[in-house]
């Protein structure tokens, strides 16, 4: 839980709505809020002013594309000053149209190529182990159509057999995969032993009792649905 | 008709590289609690032992190369000190992208460690080959690469590799010299001085150099850390060579010729670069027979620097 500067979800919004990100991608923009939002005001145990101690719980956004919500989330957290936000993906503005984690204090990933977050997750989450630090807690927000990518179910079918207990992945679906998930998004993640629930997005309770929601022996999925 | 129906071992070799390396890094992973290992099941039965002490630092990911590169990539971003491993193509080809996002765009590093080289088993053919691999880490920003010639430069290799704050690809062989030569860090070992050439060697072609140009009045020079390569060393022994340079490498022909012409953008020189040819030979056999094929036995290395030097 961090006390931030714009503390409500309403500023935090519109501080999401004042970047100006990439046009090809406008309604995805923000779906993400709710959750990053959740997670950093109520779950996360990072101290904006301490980014880089090492005991922090890990947030990695694997869905780089339209980082609004996210930008605005930290910003809010006070990670780095709002008026940043008025310049994203300019020349010399560190908030680019995908987080660069070399470039921004609390981004802990590079992302904008899909399929790289949950495996990166997953030696994050056994390297936090390795190092004394079992309670740390790995969260990854991949979206619904960027499980297309076969890595995501590399890192699914493995972390569940490993019993990464401090791994938990968000899959915000907004409903976007080509093809779909026939079968439902959670049972990809329960037939490989994870747990799993599934949510209104725009629930910040459910939300929150799934991030928090005990799973001492297995990694768990909350299926975010987003419908607008 | 004999198979070798293992692609990982030699019977003739008491101790292959890959041996020396396992052992070597099992006892550093036992010293070093920032040490990582990350398998996809090849080499996993040399680790087994370590796995079981060290379950979240020895990990066994199955046959994943996504997965194997990008938890390796995780790991260094908790803090850790990853050696990822598995036959050469795999490991880097199959997941190149995860090579290249996983580690340097991360703002970390990683050690990757392969065996299969370019033909070790010549059985496999082109699916088990990985003649690119100096090629594309060339791509990257920060890579090193080491390539031993024989079993014993294995630990002192791995023990730079893991001490290194870059990146580095330790590409181990079944090809080896007869004797480990120790190179100072970072340069050229002259083993034979001349006049006419300087003739640099990577790793396991030592050997085959060193009959080839047994009688040609030729400097030889030896390097298992071709990345980053020593041009100002090879400019010094060249200079004394007529800057007559011929590049033997046991990878792709050619894989080091841009930074010979980058080393020389102000003064004239003359190149012969002998590698692994480009085309796909569709045939099996053994690595010794296909260093033939490539021209890479002491005879075909001989008669091209001889037509070079004619």
């Amino acid at each position: 839980m961090i006390a931030g500067v714009n503390d409500t979800i309403e500023q935090v919004r519109a501080l999401a709505h004042r970047t100006v990100t990439d046009v090809r991608y406008p309604i995805v923009k923000t779906y993400t809020l709710d959750p990053i939002w959740v997670l950093y005001d109520r779950v996360l145990r990072i101290d904006p002013q301490r980014p880089d101690d090492p005991a922090r719980d890990r947030f990695l956004l694997s869905k780089g594309h339209g980082p609004s919500a996210f930008y605005a989330v930290l910003a809010a957290k006070g990670f780095f000053p709002v008026e940043w936000l008025d310049h994203v993906a300019a020349l010399e503005s560190p908030l680019g149209s995908h987080p660069d984690a070399t470039l921004v204090p609390g981004v802990e990933m590079s992302a904008g190529s899909l399929g790289h977050g949950l495996p990166l997750g997953v030696g994050t989450a056994h390297g936090l182990r390795a190092t004394g630090f079992p309670d740390s807690r790995v969260f990854v927000l991949v979206g619904d159509a960027e499980l297309d990518e076969g890595s995501n179910h590399e890192a699914i079918a493995y972390a569940g057999a490993a019993g990464l207990a401090n791994l938990d992945v968000i899959v915000a679906d907004n409903g976007s995969a080509s093809h779909g998930w026939n079968g439902g998004i959670a049972s990809r993640f329960e037939v490989n032993g994870w747990s799993a629930a599934t949510v209104d997005a725009s629930d910040h309770e459910a939300l929150y009792r799934s991030f928090t929601t005990d799973h001492p022996d297995r990694p768990h999925v909350t299926v975010a649905v987003h419908r607008p | 008709m004999v198979f070798i129906a293992d692609p990982l071992t030699d019977d003739r070799q008491t101790l292959t590289m890959r041996d020396a390396w396992a052992a070597h890094l099992t006892d550093l992973v036992d010293a070093d609690p920032r040490l990582a290992v990350v398998l996809a099941d090849i080499s996993s039965e040399m680790f087994a032992e370590a796995m079981k002490a060290h379950p979240d630092r020895v990990i066994n990911v199955g046959i994943r190369e996504q997965l194997l590169i990008g938890t390796a990539g995780g790991l260094a971003l908790a803090g850790m000190r990853p050696v990822a491993h598995s036959y050469a193509p795999f490991l880097v080809e199959r997941a190149f992208e995860q090579v290249k996002l996983d580690f340097e765009h991360q703002g970390t590093s990683g050690v990757l460690v392969s065996v299969g080289a370019s033909y070790d088993w010549a059985e496999g053919s082109f699916t088990h080959f990985s003649p690119r691999d100096v090629a594309l880490f060339d791509t990257l920003p920060g890579w090193r690469v080491f390539v031993p010639g024989h079993a014993a430069e294995v630990p002192p290799l791995l023990d730079r590799a893991v001490r290194a704050d870059d990146s580095v690809y330790l590409r181990l062989s079944l090809r080896h010299n007869e004797n480990p030569h120790a190179v100072p860090e970072d340069s050229l070992l002259v083993l034979r001085e001349g006049a006419r050439a300087t003739v640099v060697v990577v790793g396991p072609l030592l050997d085959n150099v060193l009959e080839a140009t047994a009688d040609l009045d030729v400097t030889v020079a030896y390097t298992n850390t071709p990345r980053p390569l020593d041009t100002a060393g090879l400019r010094e022994l060249a200079a004394d060579t007529g800057d007559t340079i011929v590049m033997v490498e046991p990878y792709l022909e050619g894989t080091s010729a841009w930074l010979v012409a980058e080393a020389y953008e102000d003064r004239p020189h003359r190149l012969l670069s002998i590698g692994v040819g480009r085309e796909e030979l569709r045939r099996y056999g053994t690595a010794a027979e296909h260093e033939r094929l490539h021209g890479l036995d002491a005879e075909g290395l001989r008669a091209r620097v001889r037509r070079f030097l004619a």
